[in-house]
């Protein structure tokens, strides 16, 4: 975190009788700034806003088409937080995206199968996530094999399973309907799909602050409720990171486990919470999808765990764990989101969507590498 | 013996590995506001002696008591709370964390109510600037990452942060080892220091010159067993090398290359 200077640090010469080792700098407010592990993604943001304001069309970053950016970009950050926080703790979870698609498959079966009303249902899907992140992290912990061949055998069981579990409960099919009409309208429904805000918008409108179609209906009707969810879980992880207890043992945990257990830091139940988080998001980006559609099918969340991961590398997270950030990973979803859907705006052929991300992903690894020889002094 | 200022206090301690034995018998005492310093040389059993005495091991046989009373902890937190901090060759130290985040690491003090608990990091950095500031070492910005300061700059910051949450006795394995000369003699003017406060000190070195510098008492192992323990006034530095070389060879190799050993 970024401080002010320190005042009367000034003259060098007091400096070095104060501290014997006077190969140590005095931090530049470029170094602190640097410090900040989400620099880069802020960087990219810019570029890349940059880029898509010279080339593509106007209508791209009406309040429109903001949102549309935002959409995609909302579902993938809910993911790359999640993986940002483990990441920082030092593992990975390659099941994420999978994991969408089995929580869409439970959620619609206790909804259709067991009949349970929409908030039952909900807690429930969460509750089966937490228990399927908890056994990853266990697997993890105790067979001490790296986290990356764990996950990507969960990547495959629980696609699989999503599979022949839709074909199961739905007769054949690998696309459950009816999960709209049966969720029912209400309160629950309403935080889980649709827009927020919506009188505000309409508000604005009338008051011609934003744009409206001649009938008076604004062209934006609200936000939708994945973009809240979505700064909301930026909100709580940043202030997790960054002020409070468990934050701190993240980043120990990712840092060195040994020496955080040494201290006295709950390596194990650190990770294993991780773990659950991410299977947790997986489940709220299912939800928010899945209701959205009104059907779930086993398609859902495909490759989503190396979109979540990508976004946290651009993000500043190290592949080594110890160190990112959340707000780096919000950046870099909304990245993702902006090139995704903004490559439609230009003349560009859209696929060049792979080709920007796999540079992009390359630049951040390069970028976030120098930065941290930079910030630890590491030789 | 054992006096009111006998911090620790360790008779006969017996660990076996299977049918390794790594310890037979060792008996030694630390008092407060002395340096006692374990001299040894490889594989004499002195990382099997701190890792008992921290609780990493259970000892297999023998007596372990602190402040007179008999002890057996399970787990490094046990010897913790005991006042029994250690401080190991790896530092527990996090390279890529800032000063503050290490210096609190594991014992972070919240504020607020559940579920909103939160650390002030701000007032973190604070006390741990504070508490560098005196021991002489100025850490300009208590964010910057501990990969940033040296070696002897982290060492003094383990130390600090051991003394700070209220240890009684120090266990230092090594400290001095990867340091330059410099850096050491930062180190034993602090080591110096924390006896002054009045805290006992475990010394775990097999450099005889860093343990002669600030050491008051001094217990030599070999094959896990105590060749006895010494006060500064009753051995010199020589023969305390000796001692811990097994004597012979060293000797001979020292006036092979004129005493420079």
């Amino acid at each position: 975190m970024a401080r002010g200077e320190q005042p009367g640090s000034s003259s060098p010469t007091a400096d070095v009788a104060a501290a014997p080792d006077e190969r140590l700098k005095e931090a530049s407010f470029v170094t602190k700034l640097m410090r900040r592990p989400e620099l880069g993604a802020a960087a990219g943001l810019v570029l890349v806003t940059l880029f898509f304001m010279s080339t593509a069309d106007p209508s791209m970053f009406t309040l429109a088409g903001i949102m549309n950016i935002l959409a995609p970009s909302s579902q993938l950050g809910i993911l790359a937080i999640a993986a940002a926080l483990l990441m920082i703790g030092g593992e990975f979870d390659l099941s994420i995206g999978s994991m969408v698609a089995f929580s869409g498959l439970i959620f619609g079966c206790f909804l259709l199968l067991a009949g349970l009303p929409l908030l039952p249902a909900i807690l429930a899907t969460f509750a089966t996530a937490c228990v399927l992140g908890g056994i990853n992290g266990q697997i993890v912990i105790r067979t001490r094999l790296p986290s990356f061949i764990v996950t990507l055998a969960f990547l495959f069981i629980l696609r699989g399973l999503s599979l022949v579990g839709l074909k199961w409960a739905t007769g054949g099919s690998t696309q459950m309907r009816g999960i709209g009409e049966q969720a029912g309208e209400g309160i629950v429904r309403e935080m889980f799909s649709g827009n927020a805000l919506e009188g505000l918008f309409a508000w604005l409108a009338a008051k011609d602050i934003v744009a409206k179609f001649p009938n008076g209906v604004p062209t934006v009707t609200g936000i939708p409720v994945s973009i809240v969810w979505f700064v909301l879980f930026t909100a709580f992880a940043t202030w997790i990171l960054l002020s409070t207890k468990a934050g701190n043992w993240i980043f120990a945990a990712g840092g060195d486990a040994n020496a955080a257990r040494n201290s006295g830091v709950p390596v194990d139940r650190v990770k294993t919470s991780l773990f659950m988080l991410t299977a947790c998001a997986a489940t709220l980006v299912a939800i928010l999808t899945v209701l959205d559609a009104g059907s779930t099918d086993a398609r859902r969340g495909f490759q989503k765990e190396f979109e979540g991961i990508i976004a946290a590398v651009i993000g500043g997270c190290l592949l080594t764990g110890g160190y990112g950030s959340a707000i780096g990973a919000f950046f870099g979803a909304i990245i993702f989101g902006m090139v995704s859907i903004g490559l439609t705006y230009t003349r560009f052929d859209s696929d060049w969507f792979q080709v920007f991300l796999g540079a992009m992903l390359l630049l951040a690894v390069l970028f976030n590498n120098f930065i941290r020889k930079k910030v630890t002094g590491e030789r | 013996m054992a006096t009111t200022d006998t911090l620790i206090d360790v008779r006969n301690i017996v660990k076996h590995f299977g049918s390794v034995i790594a310890l037979s018998g060792i008996s030694m005492t630390v008092r407060r506001g002395e340096v006692m310093c374990l001299l040894g040389d490889n594989g004499a059993g002195k990382s099997t002696l701190i890792k008992t005495l921290s609780g990493v091991h259970r000892p297999s046989d023998g007596e372990f008591l602190v402040e007179g009373e008999h002890v057996v902890f399970t787990s490094p937190r046990d010897a913790l709370d005991a006042g029994i901090a250690t401080v190991y060759q790896d530092l527990a130290m996090i390279p890529l964390m800032s000063v503050t985040r290490n210096f609190f690491m594991g014992r972070e003090p919240t504020k607020g109510i559940w579920p909103f608990r939160y650390v002030d990091f701000d007032q973190c950095s604070t006390i741990t600037r504070e508490e560098m500031k005196r021991i002489g070492i100025d850490v300009r910005d208590p964010n910057q990452a501990v990969g940033t300061l040296s070696g002897g700059e982290r060492q003094c910051v383990a130390i600090a942060r051991a003394v700070y949450f209220g240890a009684k006795v120090l266990i230092l394995d090594e400290p001095t080892s990867a340091l330059g000369v410099a850096q050491t003699s930062m180190v034993l003017k602090y080591i110096h220091q924390v006896r002054q406060k009045g805290l006992g000190v475990i010394f775990i070195t097999h450099n005889v010159r860093h343990a002669y510098a600030v050491g008051d008492r001094f217990t030599v192992l070999n094959r896990g067993k105590t060749l006895g323990t010494f006060a500064k006034s009753d051995i010199e530095i020589d023969e305390l090398q000796n001692l811990m070389a097994g004597g012979k060879e060293l000797q001979s190799l020292s006036s092979e290359l004129g005493g420079m050993v």
